[in-house]
Formats: structure tokens, sequence, C-alpha cells
């Protein structure tokens, strides 16, 4: 593959992964359910359930960018999720303040982890792994153990039941006559924020150039420290937004949420094409990604593969798609 | 009469218990080229890594500007008017020429990057240097001659008071190095204090104001160049030891039998553009053949192509007495007899973070190995007599080797690959950045190679080096064949020109 044009366009990472997706779209065309594929519907459904995904690997291709890699974001979901549902069921604290506080605690949550790594030159999984493991136990802690939903306890053991708060309402509707879902247009507000971030905004500009080459950025004059501190505390935030969307979701707060989905976020970003390395890679690149795992998973369910077997499916597509970029 | 724009009042420095500087006394003047000479490891980088706020944690006083100052970061002295170009290339190499330049400063409105205004600052800096390249490539994709270029071109762009240049020509040939002549004097009559470090005598008398000298972590003498001429350097630089060095370079010219290496058609195309074409060497026992180009010559790919560096889209065969030997990959070319010494150590050279020994047993682990276990107390013996005879300078040899100056690191590749006991060495710039002394070094290397009949192939863009040590000059241009010199018969202008003619 040299000096041909076309193997050249073959060569870069964008047009593999878009050809991936394209694959997986064919792929949905043949095998398509009963005409499921063909209908509108679907792929509304299919776009709503990657959302909360998309959402934490839109931060976690700027923590890979930068070099690092974060673990936590789905225990951070799960937390967001107890804290907010907490906040607006139990406590019945206004939908604004509350959704701020549950972002800012994501936001900490990735600063502690930044630190950890800036700082205490602690390797990101480590930190990460940590706050994992943190992040869950104070779910559990916040929650009790319980999921909290809108059926509460009362202290003489009655069960009283609250409406659903109007903020998961809104959260979990459709607008444009029924054909977005909300969280959908969250998820592309999240990545058009990163996009526009990494492409034209300083401190983006300097997590791609740390990611490249940390020692050359620090000569340079780029503030390392700090400009990756703010790339851990961006994907906390986006994990708790995620966080918000799984519980608007599922209307409740399960201290169970999001067990795995790091990983996911992870393999979403790689199918893109983006380097664990870092440097490397970009968050359009990471879309085509969460595109075509989330169609992988619509179209296996469409086809009504059982679990297991979508499962080792996904596992192994993850693997060849990888692979094929490898080759260059 | 002139202004001190920088004072260094008694830096000490200590690396754990390795103690560095000692404790220097420096100073800058507005408008002149203070040359800082020393053998490798004697603290320069040091000392200009505190200058430039690359090491905060220092005892002693800098003062700027008749202030004294103690800078936080980089991007501290950067500000205040320090610029560093340092001894080892700080480029980010998947970013593109563009915004490598401006890292660290990029121009925002609003936090939102200008690239409109960069492109336009960028054009400029860069015809200061007159240096044509895509402001959008990659800088990885260049080569690192003109990376070292881009990174010149960085440091100029803050238009800062004084300008700390550490080994700048070491990766330039010399028509770029005389640009880099020319915007230092521009600098020089612009007011600005220029602190130069350089191992290369004939530049440093060509720019010097003042030469100060530093060993065992002091400076042992500051003087005008007329008061203190080449070989008096030279001296200083080691204490009393012995004066060797010029003398040497001159090598023995070796017997010459049968051809023992050669290398038929290589070919190397990257993409569209063929880097080599089709170009065939050969070496003699004992023979040193100088490779000469200036960039995109093909000399540095072609040495690669040999050794299986380039697996793909390379072309061609290798021949060691005669038969054709496997080298398609640099496992091959190992076994077979072949060592490379790139021109880029940091990246291709060494494992940073392993310490010396590993590293030079690294190409030879068979040898010191029972049954595939590692005899390490025997490895250790051999290996430190090893870089002991290349006076490898370090606190110790477990030491991580990215901790050493670079001229060190330098003389582990050189070690390393001596270890293996090639029939033919690939010599991409050999002596980059190492001191006068280990050059003489290094070129005593090359003779001992040479009369146990090594074949050698050299690259170096120090020309007064390539006509010494070569027996025989080939010079590349674009890829092809642009001339061949004997010895006796080669001039620098004569191969210069070959380099450079259309
Ligand atoms: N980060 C570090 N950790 C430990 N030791 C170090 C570190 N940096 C430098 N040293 C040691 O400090 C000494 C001086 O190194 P320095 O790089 O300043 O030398 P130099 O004068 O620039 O030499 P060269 O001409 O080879 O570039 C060396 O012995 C080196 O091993
Ligand atoms: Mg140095």
């Amino acid at each position: 593959m040299s000096t041909n044009p076309v193997s050249r366009i073959l060569a870069k990472p964008e047009t593999r992964a878009i050809l991936a997706f394209a694959i997986v779209v064919l792929c949905g065309l043949l095998l398509n359910g009963d005409g499921s594929f063909l209908r509108f519907g679907t792929h509304r459904d299919a776009l709503r359930q990657m959302s909360v995904y998309g959402i934490l690997a839109c931060g976690m291709t700027v923590v890979v960018l930068s070099g690092g890699i974060d673990l936590s974001v789905g225990s951070v979901l799960a937390l967001s999720a107890v804290l907010l549902s907490k906040m607006v069921i139990h406590w019945q604290i206004s939908p604004a303040i509350s959704v701020l506080v549950v972002v800012a605690v994501g936001g900490f949550a990735g600063w502690i982890s930044g630190a950890l790594v800036a700082f205490g030159r602690m390797q990101a999984f480590i930190a990460t792994l940590a706050m994992m493991v943190t992040a869950r136990g104070m779910a559990k802690l916040v929650s009790g153990g319980e999921k909290v939903a809108t059926n509460l306890a009362m202290p003489d053991g009655s069960m009283k039941y609250v409406e659903v708060p109007g903020l998961y309402r809104t959260i979990d509707s459709r607008i444009l006559g029924g054909n977005l879902s909300v969280v959908t247009l969250i998820f592309f507000a999240c990545f058009a924020i990163t996009f526009a971030l990494l492409a034209r905004h300083r401190w983006g500009r300097e997590v791609v150039a740390i990611g490249g080459n940390e020692e050359a950025a620090r000569l340079s004059g780029v503030p390392v420290k700090a400009s990756k501190i703010w790339a851990y505390v961006l994907c906390g935030a986006f994990a708790a937004i995620a966080g918000i969307c799984q519980a608007a979701q599922e209307q409740q707060g399960d201290p169970e949420a999001g067990t795995g989905y790091e990983l996911t976020a992870i393999a979403m970003v790689v199918m893109g094409g983006t380097s664990l390395m870092g440097g490397r890679g970009s968050v359009g690149l990471t879309l085509v990604g969460i595109l075509t795992i989330g169609y992988v998973e619509k179209i296996l369910s469409i086809n009504a593969v059982p679990e297991a077997l979508r499962l080792i499916i996904t596992g192994a597509i993850i693997v060849v798609a990888v692979f094929t970029q490898k080759r260059r | 009469m002139s202004e001190t724009l920088v004072r260094l009042e008694h830096i000490e420095k200590s690396f754990g218990a390795n103690r560095v500087l000692n404790g220097v006394d420096l100073t800058v003047e507005a408008g002149e080229v203070h040359v800082l000479a020393g053998g490798n490891g004697a603290g320069k980088s040091t000392l200009i890594n505190i200058l430039g706020g690359a090491i905060q944690h220092y005892s002693g006083t800098v003062h700027f500007m008749d202030k004294p100052v103690h800078f936080g970061s980089p991007q501290d002295a950067i500000r205040q008017g320090i610029s560093v170009i340092h001894q080892e290339l700080s480029l980010v190499p998947d970013m593109s020429v563009l915004e490598n330049l401006f890292l660290g400063d990029l121009p925002t409105r609003r936090g939102w990057v200008d690239f409109a205004a960069m492109s336009q600052q960028a054009k400029a800096v860069l015809a200061r240097l007159g240096l044509e390249i895509d402001l959008q490539a990659r800088v990885g994709s260049f080569p690192i001659s003109t990376q070292q270029m881009v990174e010149i071109a960085k440091a100029l762009r803050f238009e800062a008071n004084v300008v700390v240049m550490d080994e700048p020509t070491s990766a330039l040939n010399a028509r770029e190095s005389d640009r880099l002549f020319g915007v230092i004097g521009d600098l020089q009559r612009a007011g600005c204090g220029i602190l130069y470090v350089s191992h290369r005598m004939e530049e440093i008398y060509r720019l010097a104001s003042r030469i100060s000298v530093l060993r065992d972590g002091t400076v042992v003498s500051t003087e005008t160049p007329e008061a203190l001429p080449p070989a008096k350097v030279a001296q200083l630089m080691v204490g009393d030891a012995v004066e060797r060095a010029e003398s040497k370079m001159e090598t023995s010219t070796a017997p010459m039998g049968e051809v023992v290496f050669e290398a038929r058609n290589i070919t190397v195309r990257q993409g569209s553009r063929t880097l080599v074409d089709n170009i065939s060497v050969m070496a003699r026992p004992g023979e040193v053949v100088g490779l000469a180009g200036v960039e995109g010559s093909g000399c540095s790919e072609l040495l690669w192509a040999i050794f299986g560096g380039i697996d793909r889209d390379s072309a061609g065969e290798v021949l060691l007495q005669g038969t054709r030997r496997h080298t398609a990959t640099p496992q091959e070319s190992v076994r077979a007899g072949l060592a490379l010494v790139t021109n880029d150590r940091k990246t291709h050279g060494l494992i940073l973070g392993s310490s010396v020994v590993e590293n030079c047993a690294l190409p030879n682990l068979v040898s010191f190995a029972r049954r595939g276990w590692i005899v390490a107390a025997q490895m250790r013996t051999a290996l430190t007599a090893l870089c002991r005879s290349f006076s490898v300078r370090a606190e110790s040899y477990d030491v991580e080797v990215g901790s050493l100056s670079g001229g060190n690191q330098q003389k582990v590749v050189l070690a390393k690959w001596h270890q293996t006991d090639p029939a033919v060495l690939l010599l991409d710039e050999p002596t980059r950045g190492i001191d006068v002394n280990a050059k003489a070094e290094v070129y005593e290397q090359i003779g001992r190679w040479q009369s146990a009949g090594k074949a050698i192939l050299l690259i170096t863009s120090d020309i007064h080096e390539l006509l010494a040590l070569s027996d025989r000059i080939v010079v590349l241009r674009q890829g092809r064949i642009a001339g061949e010199f004997k010895k006796d018969d080669a001039t620098a202008e004569k191969v210069i020109g070959a380099a450079i003619s259309a």
C-alpha cells in the first residue's frame, strides 16, 4: 500500500472507522430483523440507547488523548444517579440545583483522580481504579445500598409512592414530534462541546500535545498538571451527566448502575481509532466508534440474538476493528 | 558598558547523591554570545534547565534584569523573556508544525485558538530561518534536521531577551547552521543575550563573544576567544589530563581487501515519494564509507533500509562476504552482523527507563545467557568494563539511561553496538552531542574498528569529520548517487557542491 491513492485513503483512521461503521449498517440492512431495521423508530431507539455510553465516551476521549485513562466513569455515573434521585425524589430539592450539585460532584471526583495523576504522579490506571472503587462505595453509602426510587419507606414501615419528578420525565421524553429523544440531544451537546474544545480551544490543543509528548509540552510552557486535571474534571462531569440521564430513564438511582460501562466507553474510543497511548485521535472518531458499537448491539437485539452470544460477538468485532486499524 | 541580562550566583544542584553543579557563577550580557563549553555530563544542560525554569529545586540565585527571580515552570521563564532551545527535541511529533511552533502560547480569542493569526506569525518566523515547509504537516514526518529548525523557530518566536541554545546545530547540516548563525547575528544586534552550548569548535570560535568552561560543577575559566584557544578549552574541560583530540582525527589508511559488505539496489518509498532510488554501496574490510547529503537526500533512510528498519516499501538485497543475507528485520540484521547507530538516540537508540547495563545488554542477551537464563554477575562485570572503556560518565551503571547527559547517552549507544561485535557498522551521526575529548575517543574507536577489519558506513553532518574519517565519500541527492570521491580528492567544496547542486 504505497503509491495508490485509494490505499492511502484507506490507511487513514477516519476512513477505516467509517468503513467499519458502514459494514455494520450493511449487516443491519441484510439482517434487518423482519424489516425493523428499516423503521425510523429503531434508529431513534438505537441512538437513545447509546446516548449514556456516548456521553461517557466523549469524556473518556479527552482523558485518553491526554495519555491517561479513566476507569471510574461507571461508578461516578452510579453515584450521580443515586445522589440526584436522593435530592429530587427524597429531599425535594429543586432540579436545577440538584443537577448542578451532581455535576459538580462528578467533576470533583474527576478532579481528585486528575490530581492524583498530575501531582501524585500516580498512574492513571491505578488512580482511577481507586476512584472507581471509592465512588461505588459512595454510591452505596448515599443510597444505603438500596435503589433510590419513587417508593419511600415511611418511618412507620408503610410505603409511600411519590410522583416521578418532572426533571426525569423531561429527560426521558422526546422532542421534534417524538423523533428525537432528549437524552440523545444531551449526548449530541456533550459531543459538540468536546469537539469544539479539542479542535479549537487552547486547553484542548494542549491536552493533545501532552498526550503526544508530555516532556515537550512541559518545556514549551504548557501548564501540564492543570491541563491534565481539567481533562479528568471534564470526564467526571460528563459521567455525572450520563448518570443523570440514566437515573431519568430508570426513574430511580441504582447504586449498582453503570457497572462495566467504563469498558464500553473505552471500547468506543478505541474503535474510533484514538490511540490508547495518547496524543493521536479525535472525538469525531469516537463518535463513529459509538455509532458502530451502538448499532452492533441494536442489530443483534432486533435479531433476537441471546445476550451471551451478543457479548461474544461484540467482543470479537472490537478486536477485528482495532486490529485493522493497527495495520497501517 | 553593556547591560547584564542574566547573572547566576553560586548555583548548586544535586541529583540524589550526585552533585552536578557546585557553585556556578555566570553572566549573560546584552548583545553577546556567551559560549558555555564543558565535557559530557559537566552540567551544562542542568544549568540551562535551571535558567529556563525546567528545574525548580536548586540553591543559589538567578538574577534576571537585575532582579532575583525564581521560575516555577518553563512557562514562567518564557513569559519573563528567557527562551530555551533544548538539547533534545521538545516537539510533539503527532501535531502540526503550526501548533508545535505555538505550543504553550497558542494565540487565542477568549480561549479559542486563533488559527489565522497563528499561521501568519508562523510564516514570518519561518521566513527568518529560510524554512519553507507545509505548516499543516505532522512535525514527525520531517527529517530530524528540519525538526530542529522548527524547534529553533519556536524559541525565536517568543521575542525573548535571552535565548539559550543547547547544542542547536547538532542535527543541522552546514547550510542550515549558517542560517542559524545569521539569525544569531540579528539577535545580537537587537540586543539579545545568547547563551550557547556546543561541542563544535569551529562554530564556537565563529560565534563567541566570551567562552566559559564548566568542569566538575564550577566555571573554571571565562575568557574572550582570543585568550582561550581551542587546545586550551579542550584541556580545561578534562582538567589536567592528556592532550589528545584533533590529531587523532586523521585515521590510518587501513588495508583494503575483498568486498565484505554490499547493499544492492536499495529502494525506499514513502507514500508516493521515492526516498532512496535504487542505490548500491559496498565496503571493504577496514573501510569507512562516508555518506553525505542534505535533508531529503535519503542517507539515513538508506541505512535504515539496509538494517531492516524500514520493512515495507523498501526493496533491495544485502550481501555479506558475497553471500546474500536476510536482513528484512533488525533481528535478522543483528544476527547477520550488522549494527545501526541511529541519529535519534532518544526514540530509536535507547530504552530510556532501563539502566545503562540493561541497554548495553539488549542486542546481545544471548551471549550472557545459559539455556535462556541470564547470568547477571557475568553480564554486569563485562558491561561495566565495556562502559568504562567507552568512558560513559554516570553515577553508576545501574541508573536509568534517561538521566545521563546527552553525550553520555550517545556513548552508551556506541558501546551497546560494539558489544555485538558486528562485521558492518552503520553509523548515523555517531558523534552527535559528544564533547571534543569523547569525539577523539570515538575517532579512535572507529580507527580500532577499522583495524579489526570492520566495514563502516558513516553519516555525519560535520563536514570536517566526514572528510577526515572517510576513505571514500558517496554523495546522495534526492535518493540518487550524485557523486563519489576518494579520500585524497575530496574537499568540502566538492562534497557540498555535489550534495546541493541541481
Ligand atoms: N534528571 C536527572 N536525574 C539524575 N541525574 C541527572 C539528571 N539530569 C542530569 N543528571 C546528571 O547530571 C550530570 C550533568 O548532566 P547534563 O545533562 O547537565 O550534562 P551536559 O553538560 O549537558 O552534558 P552533554 O554535553 O553530554 O549534554 C550527568 O552526570 C547526569 O547524569
Ligand atoms: Mg547537555
